[in-house]
């Protein structure tokens, strides 16, 4: 058991889904061929100017709104001066002293408690460029297309004492700006990002330790890790009588190490002043009860209607609400079949088990939940056995399609042909005399080895229960 | 006649009746500009190939009877606005070879009417001081006697349009450098209200403060260029949603009952006195012509040089940030980002420009920047305040220009404060977003051209035009002898 307490604090960096720049009009997506989404604005050329994109602005609101801040009536752009070749105007245009959101809260649950985490703000900046490093050559070339892209920066309070903490509310902010449509939240292309403020101090204590930054942290996975071997750095640092520097370190994922990056003594003095050429934004009431009601549902309502609505238990709500992509396609499903418990049953069933299994990838899926839905159906209404089911769903993973036009070209369907289920049945009692007499001597064990055998022989061509049915029939007879 | 001394309006008939083509025309600027301007340097880019494309496409617009103000009327631009595939050095090493791919707005909106560009004019590095003398390339003389400075920072653009190496041209004004070159050069040049003309492509010298405007013969051609050149520009999230009045729409209508207000620190021992006694001269001929004299004050004015030099160096250092070496531009040498950073801006910038770098980086930095920044933005309100009460009684404020006519160049090479002090007619304007235009109001026993400035409402352009405009009519220019 550690003597320290130990205390976080995350600075969230999250790119917004607006289709163009935040002060330009070049495309804000993800990629492209080096330098080809920027314009003169967004590289810095002389003589441009911001122009700032309301879109941004509206979507910011949003995210304040789903973390439950206050949204400031009155906004403005600060310039952060600092030189670095991936940051053309050498500023950064951001927001210190008036920051669209402040004060907000947002719950998470761990291991079955609730906790309210606090923000302190949200503000609106442009995210800088990429440097490519080329060692061979020994050169480095900037790509300026992510230059501009709106990004949101969430600082929180310092209310966080474990990494599992920690993880819950990046795994809840996540969902809450995806489903508000605020952001995709994808971690591997950097669209979040997460720096973590960590501290600790002895048990008891009532003043916080000394702090250090930690960045570069592209996971979840890294962001545990990172904050494990962080505590021990300090804790032994602590142990040996010495201090702790304030200090921003990397993490070296590879390594499973941190390493210091700059101390507080050489911190940049970044020079903010006013924008001068951004006016500052009034909001009216009227216009941020518009985008307040413009929110989409948010994934507690969607758990909720399941539960209320729908009858789901709340476990597999919370596994559908789970991922966004998900739940729109099991939306879309109920949409189709209005049968939400059985086609639930088979989202987390089936499909998830083969998304774990890496069969299915719900970024590449090649049918919607119209066509998933319809299998459900067929399953549900006796037309496709269940074992059919599966081999429709593997063809449609596979290659797409309809699970219509997969039964009928596989001859798939259950044709309820008495004469062939009867032929079928007949001759596998006869070819089993042993057993069957078995189960007339009341061994009701050996039913199952009949089920077995006509299922395999059928090929799912009738349902189990004329197959049962018939079964009885015959070995009662 | 020698065509190249004619006004806008004049030249507009000429090659509407077709008594010149807009080939032709331009033709006799760049003969004027080969034989002159080597003794005024007056010019960093002449654009000829270019300028006979512009007036070829000009005169066919003008055959097709399609011709609006400014169509092959030949302009010349200050060098810190970007005009497409155009040098555009701002004076300084650090952009030297720069070429922008874009054009300002102002330089689409002379496109839209079809006007033909004589050339880059020079200019004080990055619009950075009143004498062109901080230029890199061409340290530009006064036409009047060219062992005096032209003025600046727009010193170019009202040299040339001085000496008639243009009939007109665009400069940009953060804290006089419109008008105090005008005054210099014995031209009339206006700065409109902040907001009135984008700003977009234009080389940032302070934001909060920069306007570009034209600088002409006389308040009539400048009505006729601030027409072609204002308006919003979804480009310059700045730019005013004012409606854009017919600038020339008040010129010539009597000043009969205008209220003048001639606020009494501008007056004062720190001007010479021709200065103060050509503007008295002026105000008492408006006063003639049935204008009224307003006595007031403007006791701000003490404070208006640290308040401008505090807001415009630190936004100065902000905006020539992005001059480091990494995109465009000069680079220097060096084995890593900083060095290489440092090297660049060590060796690309002029010794005004570093200056003003450091003074804003100072003002800017954590721990003054509640001691001088933002003083200075309370300074700001404080003079905008008191133009706001002197405006309840006055129609326009009337000025000198510059406490002195053009001085011996070299003469405040080492006196950076007593060049800046050299701004205090003319940065309170700026501060306070107004619009005021400079027209000559007298000469020196020497001929040196002075200058007055009338300083207007916000968006009163109108205004200051006509009162510029009446005293015009009833004066004499002297041009210069080169």
């Amino acid at each position: 058991m550690s003597a320290y307490y130990p205390t976080m604090g995350l600075e969230v960096h999250a790119e917004l889904l607006t289709n163009s720049k935040v002060f330009c009009t070049c495309s804000a997506e993800f990629g492209g061929a080096p330098n080809s989404r920027c314009c003169p604005v967004c590289s810095g050329l002389p003589g441009t100017l911001p122009v700032l994109n309301r879109r941004a602005v509206e979507y910011i609101i949003k995210a304040g709104y789903v973390m439950n801040c206050d949204i400031s009536r009155f906004t403005k752009w600060d310039r952060k001066n600092y030189f670095y070749p991936d940051l053309p105007k050498a500023y950064q245009i951001s927001q210190m002293p008036r920051p669209v959101c402040l004060a907000g809260t947002v719950n998470i649950n761990v291991n079955g408690e609730e906790k309210a985490i606090r923000i302190n703000r949200i503000h609106l900046e442009e995210d800088a460029g990429k440097l490519i490093h080329d060692d061979v050559n020994r050169i480095s070339l900037a790509d300026y297309n992510r230059c501009g892209i709106p990004l949101i920066e969430i600082v929180t309070e310092p209310d966080f004492h474990s990494a599992d903490e920690v993880i819950a509310f990046m795994e809840k902010i996540r969902l809450l700006l995806q489903y508000a449509g605020i952001c995709d939240c994808k971690m591997e292309q950097g669209s979040i990002r997460c720096d973590v403020n960590i501290s600790i101090a002895p048990k008891g204590s009532s003043e916080l330790g000394t702090r250090t930054e930690m960045k570069n942290l592209n996971s979840l996975k890294a962001i545990a890790k990172a904050i494990e071997i962080e505590i021990e750095r300090q804790e032994e640092i602590l142990d040996n009588g010495e201090k702790v520097i304030q200090q921003t370190r990397r993490f070296n994922e590879a390594l499973g190490e941190t390493t210091a990056m700059r101390s507080k003594e050489d911190a940049q003095d970044y020079r903010y002043f006013p924008d001068p050429d951004i006016p500052p934004i009034i909001f009216t009431e009227e216009e941020l009860e518009a985008i307040r009601l413009s929110i989409p549902e948010l994934p507690e309502q969607r758990v909720e209607r399941y539960v209320r609505d729908y009858s789901i238990n709340k476990k597999d709500a919370d596994i559908i609400v789970g991922d966004k992509r998900i739940c729109d396609f099991f939306d879309e499903a109920i949409s189709e079949y209005d049968n939400p418990k059985a086609v639930a049953n088979y989202v987390i069933g089936e499909l998830m088990r083969r998304i774990n299994l890496g069969e299915a990838d719900m970024d590449n899926l090649k049918f919607g939940g119209r066509e998933f839905a319809q299998l459900v159906e067929y399953m549900q209404t006796d037309k496709v056995s269940q074992a059919n089911a599966k081999t429709i769903l593997r063809e449609m993973i596979e290659n797409g399609g309809t699970p219509k036009d997969i039964a009928d070209r596989s001859d798939l369907w259950i044709k309820e042909d008495s004469d062939l289920l009867a032929k079928t049945v007949d001759e596998i009692i006869a070819n089993n005399p042993k057993a069957a007499e078995q189960y007339r001597g009341g061994d009701q064990k050996v039913f199952g080895f009949f089920m077995g055998q006509a299922n395999k022989a059928l090929k799912g061509a009738a349902s189990p229960k004329a197959i049962q049915e018939y079964i009885r029939k015959k070995l009662s007879e | 006649m020698d065509i190249t001394r004619a006004k806008i309006r004049e030249l507009r008939k000429a090659l509407d009746e077709k008594q010149i083509s807009a080939e032709e025309l331009c033709g006799e600027y760049f003969k004027k500009i080969k034989a002159d301007d080597t003794k005024l340097l007056s010019y960093i880019t002449v654009t000829e190939d270019k300028a006979k494309e512009m007036a070829a496409a000009a005169q066919k617009l003008i055959d097709e009877g399609k011709s609006s103000a400014l169509t092959g009327i030949p302009l010349a631009i200050k060098d810190n606005i970007c005009v497409e595939g155009v040098r555009t050095t701002c004076s300084s090493k650090m952009l030297e070879n720069f070429v922008p791919p874009y054009n300002a707005t102002v330089i689409e909106k002379l496109n839209a009417d079809g006007y033909v560009l004589l050339g880059k004019t020079s200019m004080d590095e990055f619009a950075m001081g009143g004498s062109n003398q901080t230029s890199a390339f061409a340290k530009t003389k006064n036409p009047y006697d060219t062992e005096r400075v032209p003025g600046g920072s727009s010193g170019g653009s009202a040299a040339a349009v001085s000496a008639s190496l243009a009939p007109a041209a665009l400069g940009s004004d953060t804290g006089g450098s419109i008008r105090q070159p005008s005054a210099f050069c014995g031209v009339t040049g206006i700065k409109p209200t902040y907001g009135r003309v984008s700003r977009y492509g234009l080389v940032a010298f302070a934001s909060s403060l920069d306007q570009i405007g034209p600088i002409c013969s006389d308040a009539r051609d400048c009505a006729v260029m601030l027409n072609a050149i204002c308006g919003q520009d979804a480009h310059d999230a700045t730019s005013a949603r004012a409606d854009v009045p017919d600038f020339t729409a008040k010129l010539g209508q009597p000043v009969k009952g205008m209220k003048i207000a001639m606020p009494k620190e501008f007056f004062s021992d720190d001007i010479d006195n021709d200065v103060k006694s050509a503007v008295e001269k002026a105000a008492k001929s408006l006063e003639a012509q049935g204008a009224e004299l307003v006595e007031c004050s403007i006791p701000g004015l003490k404070y208006a040089i640290p308040a401008y030099y505090l807001i415009a160096c630190a936004e100065a250092a902000s905006n020539l940030s992005r001059f480091d070496g990494i995109k465009y531009g000069f680079r220097g040498e060096g084995r890593t980002f900083e060095e290489l950073i440092r090297d660049s801006r060590s060796k690309g910038f002029g010794e005004e420009v570093k200056r003003r770098i450091l003074l804003g980086n100072y003002a800017l930095s954590s721990g003054y920047f509640d001691a001088y920044y933002k003083k200075a933005l309370a300074l700001k309100q404080e003079i905008i305040k008191e133009y706001n009460e002197v405006f309840e009684l006055a129609d326009v404020i009337l000025t000198p220009t510059a406490p002195t006519p053009a001085y011996k160049i070299g003469a405040q090479d080492n006196d950076p404060v007593k060049m800046y002090m050299a701004d205090i007619c003319t940065v309170t304007v700026n501060i306070a977003t107004l619009p005021g235009i400079s027209t000559t109001c007298g000469y020196t026993a020497d001929g040196l051209p002075i200058g007055m400035s009338i300083i207007g409402k916000r968006f009163d352009e109108q205004t200051i035009l006509q009162c510029a405009d009446a005293f015009e009519q009833g004066f004499e220019p002297v041009a210069p002898k080169l």
